[in-house]
């Protein structure tokens, strides 16, 4: 039986690990493409602006403000007339203002929950649906290239009503002792927010 | 010190190593994708991997949960058939003419479950075989060059299995609240298809 030497085995050694390290293989060094990603960019696009955000968590404090029905309706009506702002801007449809009237959203939203108003139902609804539209108009149409448009509306409007969701949920505090001047207090806070973006799209 | 017999076994080492590196096993990556599991698994990967079929089969399960035990019944047997006839079509039929299945049913599917209408039972038995016809339609042209007919198999089983456990659990919901909520769902599905048509209409998606 032949004996190698210490110096020859390690040099061999050496040269195998070399050729195992040049191999080539697949990077995976890209951000994710494909199906799953246009979900995820749906899914994250409604949290990517604060405007946005406010306004859809006003939406649900405003319905557990004013309690059933408007609780459900006014986050059955959101989505879609989103969709219907978002089609609007596929299609060629302009919509003139679109960042003043997000910013009026949280104005208007933001009053109505600290005035505590109360509107007739249909009222309520095309309120929050006309400014659904702006912000279906501004958003919904930002889909990356070789992504799936399905999925993209898909995650969209399941982060859409996830946060009405979260707005109702944290509307629910109006049932605690403090709850309802806590309310009022969010809906001040949403309403200068909008002042702030008014002034910052007028600007 | 190096010896002459240290160099030449150098060659002989790097050509086991080399060796070794060929005989490492790699993705063949030479197939199209099945679950290799059969083509009955096939057909039930596709329908649960397919959004553009399940929102529809799902939005169906919801409006006949809705509307009440006789049409969940009816959906439940009608819709895996009408899925069926309709792949069967499309597996020995040549050129199938292109119209926006998925999203026009999506649409249709999501307003009637928002809105919940109150559909008779011949109009909704007509919903779910014009809705499992023309996606059975699609999955059976799809499905031609890979599982095919027992693909088909596959998702009807699926279908069935589907629109059992979500037609059963809304029939199931008492309370008037738990109803808006699959309604608030409705609407989603509706939101959805709006979009849909948007992209198909832009040319993007």
């Amino acid at each position: 039986m032949r004996i190698f030497s210490r110096q020859t085995i390690l040099l061999q050694c050496g040269l195998v690990i070399l050729l195992t390290l040049g191999l080539a293989q697949i990077s995976c060094a890209h951000v994710e493409g494909g199906q799953a990603a246009g979900f995820l960019t749906g899914l994250q696009h409604p949290w990517s602006g604060f405007d946005h955000i406010l306004a859809m968590i006003a939406v649900g404090l405003w319905g557990a403000q004013l309690g059933s029905p408007a609780l459900w309706m006014l986050p059955i009506a959101f989505p879609m007339m989103m969709a219907v702002g978002a089609m609007m801007g596929l299609v060629g449809i302009p919509v003139p203002g679109v960042e003043i009237g997000i910013a009026l959203s949280s104005i208007l939203l933001g009053t109505m929950i600290l005035a505590e108003v109360r509107p007739k139902l249909a009222i309520a609804i095309g309120l929050v649906g006309f400014f659904a539209i702006f912000h279906g108009h501004a958003h919904g149409t930002e889909l990356p290239d070789g992504q799936s448009g399905l999925l993209y509306s898909m995650g969209f409007v399941i982060a859409t009503g996830c946060l009405h969701g979260l707005g109702v949920l944290l509307g629910c505090a109006k049932s605690l002792p403090a709850g309802r001047l806590a309310l009022r207090a969010a809906g001040t806070f949403i309403a200068a927010m909008g002042i702030f973006f008014l002034w910052s799209s007028l600007s | 010190m190096k010896t002459l017999s240290d160099t030449i076994e150098l060659p002989a080492g790097l050509l086991a190593g080399l060796v070794t590196l060929f005989c490492l096993p790699s993705l063949a990556s030479a197939h199209l994708v099945t679950t290799g599991l059969g083509p009955v698994y096939d057909g039930i990967g596709h329908l649960v991997m397919t959004p553009e079929d399940l929102i529809p089969v799902l939005a169906l399960a919801l409006l006949a949960g809705l509307r009440g035990t006789l049409p969940g019944r009816r959906a439940l047997f009608l819709l895996p058939l009408a899925w069926f006839a309709g792949g069967l079509v499309g597996v020995f039929t040549q050129g199938v003419p292109t119209i926006p299945v998925a999203p026009l049913s999506i649409l249709i599917l999501g307003l009637l479950v928002a809105a919940d209408i109150k559909l008779s039972n011949w109009i909704f038995t007509a919903v779910v075989l014009v809705v499992g016809f023309a996606h059975g339609l699609f999955n059976g042209v799809a499905l031609k060059e890979g599982p095919g007919i027992l693909g088909l198999i596959g998702i009807m089983v699926t279908l069935f299995v589907l629109v059992a456990l979500v037609s059963a659990f809304v029939v199931s919901l008492k309370q008037p609240s738990m109803r808006i909520v699959v309604r608030v769902a409705g609407s989603w599905v509706a939101a959805i298809g709006m979009l849909m048509f948007g992209w198909l209409i832009s040319g993007q998606g």
